[in-house]
């Protein structure tokens, strides 16, 4: 065709060219290695550099985990195995400790015929956690998940299937003292009367009342001693337990904090930099060493519940630092315009800050969260059985002395597993929260 | 026309109390008042009264007695026969070290990490991001006593440095021994020591700093002069620079100042490195770090350098790219840009987080209990309570120790925070 036109000059090209290939330097996983490893002088020295630590570290973990000896009664016994199958210059990890006492590592002393209790809790523990945590899940489970704490605590302590039916029927005797009381007074009131009733209902009538049923209709359980209680359970429910509860603790110390009240800013203030300002194990230690001294003479309670006590103050005054950034960060014309709506104070931190503030302060409250989960470990210093106390004490047995790597690895793998999914779960709900820059 | 007229007066009411805002703070914080000081006071005198039922009395005097222990690891004098205000002392000075120690180390890897993992290089960067991710999400108490154990399990013995021919032998020109009980490095001593004598380090602990402690306190004083030196000679180029618009080459000036004075401080004393050798069964002379001081220092440093990492990572990250080419707009060459635009902006996003977790770094310092590292928890919290049976003091004080760090390291922070915030309206 364009061999009509009239300047048509023999020197230039009439028709495109077929498209050839990159050059192989520029495609393909030459042109990516280029580009991502070897891309000047100093990226050439750090990719050999990390190639040499990989190298250096792969080579020692490798053949000490393909050696791996998964069944043998000791470390001893694991010795021989591999003198007798490798060679005895090998390397060779034996998870047979795991295999051994991993019941022990999971459970601690719990009793061996009632694993399946905490295992069931666990699954109902996950399936509590269903709506609160997605928002496909059926509404309707969230009445479950209100019920769950006292399932959940029957089946890991046991006893008498009243006790928690007793104490959960408190909340309906509240209820019922809130609705009573508001027919004929006003909402104040009411709302003391929902504070003081439940109390004095638990104080007073709700032991005899789960006592009396028990007696008549003996519904129950083997009862297990906190002191059984160790390993991975214990750090779950100590963990999750002061996740729970230190939430609204923080929220609402955050709230005091940003009080205009100025006795309740200055009590907030002091209770949080104090918390704050003290190491966990030191309030570990006040708790298992001074609690006693604070109470009442005679009072003597559950060493796991005043742990779980601490944690929890001590992560809610985290926790309250990390809301109050997300408050302080919101603009003030929410604030503003909350109150140009003629929204209460509750009101319009319900409706209006406080998702927002909460939705900015999602990744500290994870990583609160996160930290509190692995502090669990420092409950071993006052007493109690968790993994790393749990691989003392494996340690220390005859079969098992001198073992340290596999108990780390699995310890270790655990803890890392449930902290990283937790991260990954808060960088998921950061995505889906996420409303501007789409 | 409007008149305005004052709304009708009215009796005061008990009611107001509750439904009138001018009031109703007042009603709640007397409230919370009231409930306050009652539990207070239900709590001082549940002790008062459990105190008196195990027939203690609640004084510090215990503080002036013997303490009746040895510390392995002290950075001042102590003995056994000691008081216990003394082990305290040295535990806070030891707490204070490994602090010191590691919030330099963690800083150093942090920094390294963070800068690395934004590297264009895939490998480093996958690398830092296993080491971030790794160390964040393991306990530290795990991480410390996997590195003591490493110390202590897969080092060799001092008697392997030993025969003719030594399984294991000295690093760094026979100067470093690392070993199953510790890691010996060279110490500094002074032939002309201004105390007159040879400094002697004592056979173990990190001592050396108490035998020569004048002369390094003039070491320290004239390194000092020379930092003030040359920031005179920097205030001085720059106003030349104001003058007459051409910088004068300092360099050689500043790097002089620094070091000509020490040096020939450092040539009277006759400063001499000691290397450590073997002596009988053991390493002696030369400063001994304790695998619990170095097990818990480089946990400490680890785990927080993760933590730092990422707080380098997001203040780089967040100064926006436009930043860069502005100023590059404006003919400022990389360096410049690096120091004038870029830090400065990214310092002021990664300072505060930074001296929160050097707050959190020195809390975990407690943690030295699963090495047995002799830290203030150890001392005044441990041996001490046990020994006198005074708990309620020994934790008061303990509590307070840290609350005052903790204290006095924000308030650094907020001032810090309030020089460096941006200026607004």
């Amino acid at each position: 065709m364009s061999g009509t036109h009239a300047h048509t000059v023999a020197y230039v090209r009439e028709t495109m060219l077929p498209e050839q290939d990159p050059p192989l330097t520029e495609a393909g996983a030459i042109k990516w290695m280029r580009e991502n490893l070897f891309s000047g002088w100093l990226n050439n020295i750090l990719t050999i550099l990390s190639i040499f630590v990989i190298y250096s570290v792969l080579s020692h973990i490798v053949p000490w985990f393909y050696n791996s000896i998964w069944n043998a009664g000791s470390l001893s016994e694991c010795r021989e195995i591999r003198d007798a199958t490798i060679g005895s210059d090998a390397s060779s990890a034996c998870f047979a400790v795991i295999s051994d006492r991993w019941q022990q590592l999971l459970f601690g002393f719990y009793a061996s015929e009632a694993y399946w209790r905490p295992v069931l809790a666990l699954v109902l523990f996950l399936v509590a956690m269903g709506p609160i945590l997605f928002e496909s899940v059926p509404r309707k489970l969230l009445w479950y998940t209100a019920a769950s704490p006292f399932i959940l605590f029957w089946l890991l302590w046991g006893g008498s299937i009243w006790g928690p039916i007793a104490v959960a029927a408190g909340f309906a005797v509240g209820w019922g003292a809130f609705v009573g009381v508001s027919l004929f007074a006003g909402t104040l009131l009411a709302v003391i009367a929902a504070i003081l009733v439940p109390i004095l209902y638990w104080m007073f009538l709700a032991g005899p009342i789960a006592g009396g049923l028990h007696s008549i209709i003996p519904i129950g359980i083997t009862f297990i001693e906190s002191d059984d209680f160790g390993g991975f359970m214990l750090s779950f429910i100590i963990g999750i337990s002061g996740i729970i509860l230190s939430l609204p603790l923080g929220i609402l110390l955050a709230l005091g904090r940003q009080s205009d009240m100025f006795i309740i800013n200055k009590v907030s203030v002091a209770f949080i930099e104090v918390i704050r300002g003290v190491p966990l194990i030191v309030w570990l230690f006040t708790a298992s060493l001074l609690l006693n001294y604070f109470l009442p003479p005679g009072t003597n309670f559950d060493l796991m519940l005043r742990v779980i006590i601490m944690v929890t103050l001590f992560s809610a005054a985290y926790i309250a630092e990390v809301v109050r950034g997300g408050l302080a960060a919101l603009p003030k014309g929410q604030y503003e315009a909350a109150d140009a709506l003629g929204l209460d104070y509750w009101k319009s931190m319900r409706l209006i800050v406080l998702p927002q503030a909460l939705k900015i302060s999602i990744p500290g409250i994870v990583n609160t969260f996160i930290g509190l989960f692995k502090d669990t470990t420092l409950v071993v210093f006052i007493g109690l059985l968790d993994p790393i106390g749990l691989s003392g004490a494996i340690r220390a047995s005859t079969d098992w002395n001198g073992i340290y790597w596999e108990l780390f690895v699995f310890i270790g793998l655990l803890f890392f597993v449930c902290c990283f999914s937790m991260g990954q779960y808060s960088i998921f709900l950061e995505r889906k929260l996420r409303r501007e820059h789409r | 026309m409007t008149t305005q007229s004052d709304p009708p007066k009215q009796a005061f009411r008990l009611s107001q109390l509750i439904y009138d805002t001018r009031y109703r703070s007042l009603t709640i914080q007397t409230v919370a008042m009231i409930l306050l000081a009652v539990g207070l006071f239900w709590l001082v005198n549940n002790t008062v009264q459990n105190l008196q039922a195990l027939g203690k009395d609640f004084n510090f005097g215990f503080l002036g007695e013997r303490a009746g222990y040895d510390i392995n690891q002290r950075l001042v004098e102590y003995s056994s026969n000691s008081t216990h205000g003394r082990a305290a002392l040295v535990g806070i000075l030891n707490t204070l070290l490994v602090a010191f120690l590691g919030c330099i180390l963690a800083t150093v890897l942090g920094i390294i990490a963070g800068v690395l993992r934004l590297s264009n290089n895939w490998l480093v960067a996958k690398l830092m991001a296993v080491y971030v991710e790794g160390f964040r999400n393991v306990p530290l108490l795990l991480w410390i006593i996997a590195i003591f154990a490493v110390m202590t399990e897969s080092m060799p013995q001092p008697r392997e440095f030993r025969g003719e021919t030594p399984t294991a032998s000295m690093m760094l020109n026979d100067s470093v021994a690392v070993t199953n009980r510790g890691v010996y490095v060279p110490r500094i001593a002074f032939t002309n020591s201004l105390t007159g004598n040879e400094a002697v380090a004592s056979r173990d602990g990190l001592t050396p700093v108490a035998s020569g402690g004048i002369d390094w306190l003039l070491i320290l004083v004239v390194l000092g002069a020379s930092l003030f030196g040359i920031r005179a000679v920097r205030r001085w180029a720059s106003a030349q620079q104001e003058a007459t618009g051409i910088r004068p080459v300092t360099w050689y000036m500043q790097l002089g100042l620094l070091v000509v004075p020490t040096g020939i401080v450092l040539l009277i004393l006759g400063a001499t490195v000691v290397n450590p050798y073997l002596k009988g069964f053991n390493f002696t002379d030369g400063i001994h770090l304790r695998n619990s001081l170095i097990a818990l220092w480089l946990a400490l440093s680890l785990y927080t350098g993760a933590f730092i990492a990422e707080i380098v990572r997001g203040g780089i990250l967040a100064i926006n790219k436009g930043q860069t080419e502005a100023s590059y707009a404006l003919g400022l060459r990389p360096g410049r840009t690096m120091n004038l635009v870029i830090l400065p902006q990214a310092l002021r996003v990664i300072i505060p987080p930074l001296i929160s977790q050097y707050l959190n770094l020195t809390k975990n310092s407690s943690l030295a209990i699963a090495v047995g590292y002799m830290d203030v928890r150890s001392t005044l919290g441990g041996i001490t309570i046990n020994q006198t049976g005074r708990e309620l003091e020994g934790m008061l004080l303990l509590g307070g120790f840290y609350l005052v760090l903790s204290l006095a390291i924000s308030t650094v922070m907020n001032i810090y925070n309030s020089s460096v915030k941006l200026k607004e309206r």
